[in-house]
């Protein structure tokens, strides 16, 4: 399979690798996927809790080269966004950004959700109401 | 520069000694082996038995019980097929191994449809059958055992002279895939009791599209159902005008495999060795998949835990193998064989199968080793999971989100 640059580049340089502290009350983690589907992605952000923007985020991600690439740039647009802009990330901006053929959507879903899980749990632990929460999303 | 080629098992580079066997074949030496009224077709049958008579040799047969297909696939197919049509009035049972080829598995599906009934044996850890589960699967109504003399995957070798002993001992017919193994380790009909068993040229440094399918002639006299009709060539079982440059390939790969053998098997498991070591030394949690003891010389298969294998072969591109990794697959199902071993998903993702060959050299088994464990440790850093499994975390009690 031919990689788009886009993908080898992340893949080559992958942004933001690493881990921040879960305790951490201004950290959101999520972690989705399973081993045994080939995919585990795991994307933390650190808000910054005067401004509400997203001040940092980590990832750290077992999968293809397509899952590294989704993952890594996730964490390039999750940068300097509010949450609730970092809300509206759509895994189709991820498909197009980085040139994702079909077999590889599953990646860029699964980025998706990996937001998605990191400010829920940020959320959570802001003292949001868990229920109301999946409901929204 | 082309990568580095450690694909051995998908197929062989020609050798250059067979090239020039096989070349005057395409010019000069055009003829059609079956016109039997002229010295084109006479030098193209002489050709053709000289080769049959190669082939033989290596396998301990008798030339006449050599004849020729397009490939193992072919050969798969006539033999499963044509003995299930032939036998059929005394039985439809075929026993065979879940982690055989799918060139015999889905001839087996096949006939399943059209009547038979087929056992689809279970393989331990190792990757070998369990020789007592063949026992009790034999029943009166059997008429074939069809398990692959070396698993394509994994280079696991099958007990296959305590086979052939049991299936003569039952009356029932024995066929072997044996593509991964002629050439490679010593193979021999008589004391395997082998009556069927598959050849291809091209994976052992001869050119592609031309195999052979060994029939036994004597104790007993097996028969197939043609499943070509046509002009009756070689003994009515394969009709269809024989690809004699090909054969002639075939025929020059066996006599220089029947020479070098020993050698050439040497040196391969002590590169595939080296290799392993190399692996063990530098990175920890690898685990090789399949049986060490029973296994070709030149296969090594190894899981590299928590690195997903198509991350793994983008980073060692310059490097030509294969992964068990679902991604790596047309139909996004992790290796079949691997989970046969009782491989979790998790795991066989993670596998590489390295297959050397004999035009592979030292430093390149110095240059794979050393590319691997380096991208291997990039993408372990990479890795949530060998991140949690460093941290004392038990994966497999995780509740994971499939999706």
């Amino acid at each position: 399979m031919a990689y788009s640059d886009k993908v080898l580049d992340h893949y080559n340089h992958p942004r933001n690798v690493g881990s921040m502290d879960k305790s951490d009350s201004a950290v959101g983690t999520g972690m989705v996927g399973a081993p045994e589907c080939g995919d585990v992605m795991k994307l933390q952000i650190k808000v910054n809790p005067l401004t509400g923007i997203i001040d940092d985020a980590k990832f750290k991600t077992f999968g293809c080269g397509s899952a590294i690439a989704s993952s890594s740039l996730a964490t390039e647009w999750l940068k300097g966004k509010t949450v609730d802009e970092a809300l509206a990330i759509k895994n189709t901006d991820i498909v197009s950004e980085l040139a994702l053929p079909p077999v590889k959507i599953h990646c860029s879903v699964l980025a998706e959700d990996a937001i998605k899980a990191a400010i829920t749990d940020y959320k959570i632990k802001q003292g949001a109401d868990v229920a109301a929460l999946a409901q929204a999303h | 520069m082309k990568p580095i080629y450690f694909d051995n098992h998908a197929t062989t580079q020609l050798d250059p000694r067979v090239l020039q066997a096989m070349l005057p074949y395409f010019t000069d030496l055009f003829g059609n082996s079956a016109s039997r009224n002229h010295a084109y077709g006479w030098e193209a049958e002489e050709a053709v038995e000289k080769s049959r008579g190669q082939i033989a040799s290596l396998i301990g047969a008798n030339s006449k019980e050599i004849l020729f297909t397009s490939g193992a696939t072919e050969s798969n197919n006539l033999a499963i097929k044509g003995v299930a049509e032939m036998y059929a009035e005394k039985g439809n049972h075929i026993i065979t191994a879940a982690t055989e080829h799918k060139a015999v598995l889905d001839t087996c599906k096949h006939l399943e449809k059209k009547g038979c009934r087929v056992t689809y044996l279970p393989v331990m850890g190792d990757g070998r059958i369990d020789m007592e589960m063949l026992q009790s699967a034999i029943t009166d109504k059997t008429i074939l055992i069809s398990i692959m003399y070396a698993n394509n995957e994994i280079g696991v070798l099958q007990p296959i002279a305590e086979i052939g002993k049991l299936a003569k001992e039952r009356g029932v017919l024995f066929h072997t895939d044996a593509v991964q193994a002629v050439g490679k380790v010593p193979v021999n009909v008589i004391s395997d009791n082998i009556d069927l068993m598959s050849i291809t040229a091209h994976k052992m440094y001869g050119p592609k599209g031309v195999g052979a399918l060994y029939v036994r002639r004597k104790s007993p006299r097996v028969q197939l159902t043609a499943q070509l009709d046509g002009g009756g060539h070689e003994r009515g079982m394969r009709s269809g005008t024989l690809n004699v440059p090909g054969i002639v390939g075939l025929g020059e790969a066996c006599a220089i495999a029947k020479a070098e053998m020993a050698e050439e098997s040497k040196r391969l498991s002590g590169m595939r060795d080296r290799l392993r070591a190399k692996f063990e030394s530098a990175l920890d949690e690898v685990f090789i998949n399949g049986s060490m003891e029973h296994r070709l010389p030149h296969n090594l298969n190894m899981s590299f835990a928590y690195v997903e294998g198509e991350s793994l072969l983008m980073g060692i591109n310059d490097i030509a193998v294969s992964s068990g990794s679902a991604c790596t697959s047309a139909t996004l199902e992790p290796s079949y064989v691997l989970k046969a071993l009782g491989l979790g998903d998790d795991m066989a993702h993670t596998s590489i199968r390295f297959g050397l060959g004999r035009f592979n050299t030292d430093a390149e088994v110095d240059y794979v080793a050393d590319k691997l464990i380096s991208v291997v440790k990039k993408l372990r850093e990479l890795s949530p999971l060998y991140e949690m499994v460093k941290e004392g975390i038990d994966l497999s009690k995780v509740q994971w989100t499939a999706h």
